[in-house]
């Protein structure tokens, strides 16, 4: 059936809540959390208040879950992890950006 | 439905322990897992590894698995009519095995038919590389995409079902760009909610743009002349040519920024159009021409390489 459907931008203009991350990710609340205490997950607002999160991170979240199942790690390992994976993120497209300027 | 060999895929003999069979899956999971591998057919071969040591890392499944006994990889068969009753997989004797691939004849034991019997299953999530061209990025497009998913049939077997989703991709996707399609993954089962598509954007390389986010790069050969003395040059743009004006002493490399000529932007607004200043000789030249640039190298007393001298002496 051909319906032309909803397609949501994960970037930064767009905003999920905890709730819409957990159900998104298949993380668990108290795994969200602490990547979020760890600062391996990037949230706005508090814990008093309630977090929310740039629709950008879904994806990271959702890295978190896969990891997580398939190489059975905890948090700690996930917070390790997604920290690298974010660097080498940072620096391919920094290496992306430099190749750019080259010329041809 | 084709044979697939779980255990030749971890590498393992087939009376392998499950301590062996778990060593084995996290010794290849580390070399192909997508998110930290960058080898070549990674993502397929990880596959192959997830989907063997799912079935071998539970002793139900194995036992059903190993019943099945060993056959060449590849291999159409059946699998025995009493085969589905004997290990828990169908809920009924009339089950059929038609259209069922083999890579999800063992995802649904222990799921709709077993543990979760009765309660609702979410539907599957499923991410899609996608490859955009540039102009497609620049203007947006409406992409048409023909996906086979596994999803849950009445008897809780899970089969794959062709799908056509269409989606407008609004102007302004950059490389590595991710969209999400809510709903249009996988079916859930007995009322679980519908998995969503998500998209995964890779920007074709293009014949003169190098795109950095919304930033176009782009190679702006000059004749010497035109750099010396400036110029009023002709740029193309992905909304049509427009006039720039290359100040007079342009160096090789310098970079000439046309502000909002490059990816509109979701938010408002466009990246630049970045040319950079290259410049160009012929290779052949005529008498007149190799008589003017004789005559300019007399008369100038320019020394590009002075700083060679400075800091050589």
């Amino acid at each position: 059936m051909n319906i032309e459907t909803e397609v949501l931008w994960l970037d930064e203009h767009r905003v999920v809540s905890l709730r819409e991350l957990i159900e998104l990710s298949g993380l668990h609340e108290t795994e969200l959390l602490e990547l979020v205490h760890s600062g391996a997950i990037p949230a706005s607002g508090s814990p008093g208040a309630g977090y929310s999160f740039s629709a950008r991170v879904i994806t990271v979240a959702r890295t978190a879950c896969r990891l997580r199942d398939d190489f059975e790690l905890d948090t700690r390992g996930l917070s390790v992890a997604l920290r690298l994976l974010e660097r080498v993120r940072g620096l391919e497209e920094e290496i992306a950006r430099l190749r750019a300027e080259l010329p041809r | 439905m084709k044979y697939a060999d779980y255990y030749a895929a971890l590498g393992v003999e087939r009376g392998a322990s499950a301590d062996e069979i778990k060593k084995a899956y996290r010794r290849l999971a580390q070399k192909y897992h997508p998110d930290v591998s960058k080898e070549p057919g990674a993502e397929a071969r990880f596959k192959e590894v997830a989907e063997a040591y799912q079935t071998l890392k539970d002793a139900g499944k194995r036992a059903a698995y190993d019943a099945l006994g060993s056959r060449p990889p590849g291999e159409e068969f059946r699998p025995p009519p009493d085969w589905a009753r004997q290990h828990g997989g169908a809920g009924s004797d009339h089950f059929s095995f038609e259209d069922v691939d083999f890579s999800d004849l063992f995802s649904s034991f222990g799921g709709a038919r077993g543990a979760g019997r009765g309660g609702p299953l979410p539907g599957q999530d499923f991410e899609v590389p996608v490859e955009l061209s540039l102009e497609d990025a620049f203007r947006g497009t409406t992409l048409s995409l023909s996906l086979s998913m596994p999803e849950y049939d009445a008897s809780g077997q899970l089969r794959r079902t062709p799908h056509t989703v269409k989606a407008r991709i609004a102007p302004g996707a950059v490389d590595g760009q991710r969209l999400r399609l809510p709903g249009k993954g996988g079916k859930g089962f007995r009322g679980g909610r519908d998995g969503d598509l998500y998209l995964d954007i890779a920007l074709k390389s293009h014949r003169l743009y190098r795109s950095t986010g919304h930033d176009l790069f782009l190679d702006l050969p000059l004749a010497p002349w035109e750099a010396a003395l400036g110029a009023v040059v002709e740029i193309p743009t992905l909304s049509g040519p427009v006039s720039l004006r290359v100040p007079a002493g342009t160096a090789a490399a310098r970079k000439l920024r046309l502000g909002g000529r490059g990816l509109p932007k979701p938010g408002g607004g466009a990246g630049d159009l970045i040319a950079v200043a290259q410049i160009v000789v012929p290779a052949q030249i005529g008498d007149r021409e190799r008589g003017l640039y004789q005559e300019l190298a007399e008369a100038s007393g320019f020394d590009p390489r002075r700083h060679f001298a400075a800091e050589g002496a």
